[in-house]
């Protein structure tokens, strides 16, 4: 019986407070948020959609705040989301093939992933700004 | 679950600084986590200092200095001090590694020791590992046969006894499955790094006749899908072992089983 109390009363180890914030771990926590924002994302996606389906007036105010700084801030963060996590997932799609798994490979992978999602909405992003 | 702060109980307080050992030249700052089932206090981090012209190079010499010399109720597991029994697993200089095999001229700065993370403390440095050691027994870790026993050994050609390698040397330190989120999150039910490390070398061992039925206990949400290639595992492993690329080997033969 006392054994059983001071068993209860035993703290927990600290986790996430202690331990190194490594880049792998880094970017698998920011896959699993650009998931979260695409799924977010994608509402904005179709209420874009539905305006544009319900008449020039209905279009011309939605469009008009997702023109606004906020709304491109915004739509260029869901691009670069929705880049980041395509090239993430090539990369789970290469370790579920059984291939990356090398501690130098994973971090140059997760680096690679990094830069290139960042590169492309970049490129995106001037794109945008020179077509549109 | 996933809990991103400490319960009310853990929250580590300041603790107390030891003085620094006299006439000493070459002194080495340490950070302890301390906890003391007796005092009804909370955890808390004590400051040591050791001379490292009396000590050995390896962060087990300086605790064990400090044991010896400074405060005798520090606690902590050690055996062997040569990384083959995986007794003195902790949180060192932030990742999980074994005090033996750690030299403290790879750290700069202070030396940060913790407990394995989020586990339950029996006392400083000493995690309870019981639910560790039951999801290892859950997995069967011995050779399963059906055919009649061979009068002499059970044999394995070159060729797969070196499936084994990478496996047949982890030491069930814990190191791996304690630097993994998810089994921070889902240990209840998630094997982690280390079992599932274990279940595979019993799948990919030649001799063993069992690969379906263990296949069968391992399809399961939690037991095994809970890995999302977060890694941590195979970066912190004190033996340089892959456990992440061991679980990949078990979810491609759970796909190949259905081709």
């Amino acid at each position: 019986m006392a054994d059983a109390r001071l068993a209860a009363s035993r703290p927990l180890s600290p986790h996430l407070q202690v331990f190194r914030f490594i880049l792998t771990m880094a970017m698998s926590i920011v896959h699993r948020m650009t998931g979260g924002f695409l799924y977010v994302g994608t509402v904005f996606v179709a209420v874009w959609l539905v305006a544009a389906a319900s008449g020039p007036e209905w279009f011309a105010r939605v469009d008009g705040l997702y023109q606004s700084w906020l709304g491109r801030l915004i739509l260029l963060g869901l691009v670069w989301s929705l880049i980041h996590h395509a090239i993430g997932g090539v990369r789970h799609f290469i370790w579920d093939l059984g291939y990356g798994f090398d501690k130098k490979t994973a971090d140059r992978m997760a680096l690679f992933n990094l830069v290139a999602g960042l590169l492309l909405t970049g490129v995106v992003a001037v794109a945008a700004f020179i077509f549109a | 679950m996933v809990q991103l702060t400490l319960p009310k109980n853990s929250k580590i307080k300041a603790g107390k600084v030891w003085p620094k050992p006299e006439g000493a030249t070459h002194v080495r700052e340490f950070r302890i986590y301390r906890w003391d089932p007796e005092d009804g206090r909370n955890p808390r981090l004590d400051t040591f200092f050791v001379d490292l012209d009396d000590c050995g190079p390896m962060v087990l010499d300086a605790l064990l200095w400090i044991k010896n010399k400074i405060d005798p109720t520090l606690a902590l597991r050690r055996s062997c001090r040569e990384g083959i029994c995986g007794s003195c697993a902790m949180n060192i200089d932030g990742m999980n590694t074994l005090a033996c095999t750690k030299g403290m001229d790879e750290i700069s700065g202070p030396i940060k020791v913790y407990p394995l993370p989020h586990m339950n403390v029996v006392k400083d440095l000493v995690p309870d590992l019981t639910h560790f050691y039951a999801q290892h027994k859950s997995i069967e870790p011995w050779l399963h046969t059906s055919s009649p026993t061979p009068e002499t050994e059970w044999l394995q050609s070159h060729d797969d006894r070196q499936k084994l390698d990478g496996l047949y040397e982890c030491i069930l330190c814990a190191c791996c499955s304690t630097s993994c989120p998810s089994y921070w999150w889902n240990g209840d039910r998630y094997l982690g790094p280390a079992i599932l490390l274990q279940a595979y070398r019993w799948l990919i061992d030649s001799r063993d006749e069992a690969t379906g039925e263990r296949l069968d206990n391992l399809e399961d949400p939690f037991r095994l899908y809970r890995c999302h290639t977060i890694m941590n595992c195979t970066q912190t492993c004190p033996k340089g072992l892959n456990p992440a690329k061991a679980i990949a080997e078990i979810k491609k033969m759970l796909v190949e089983r259905q081709i």
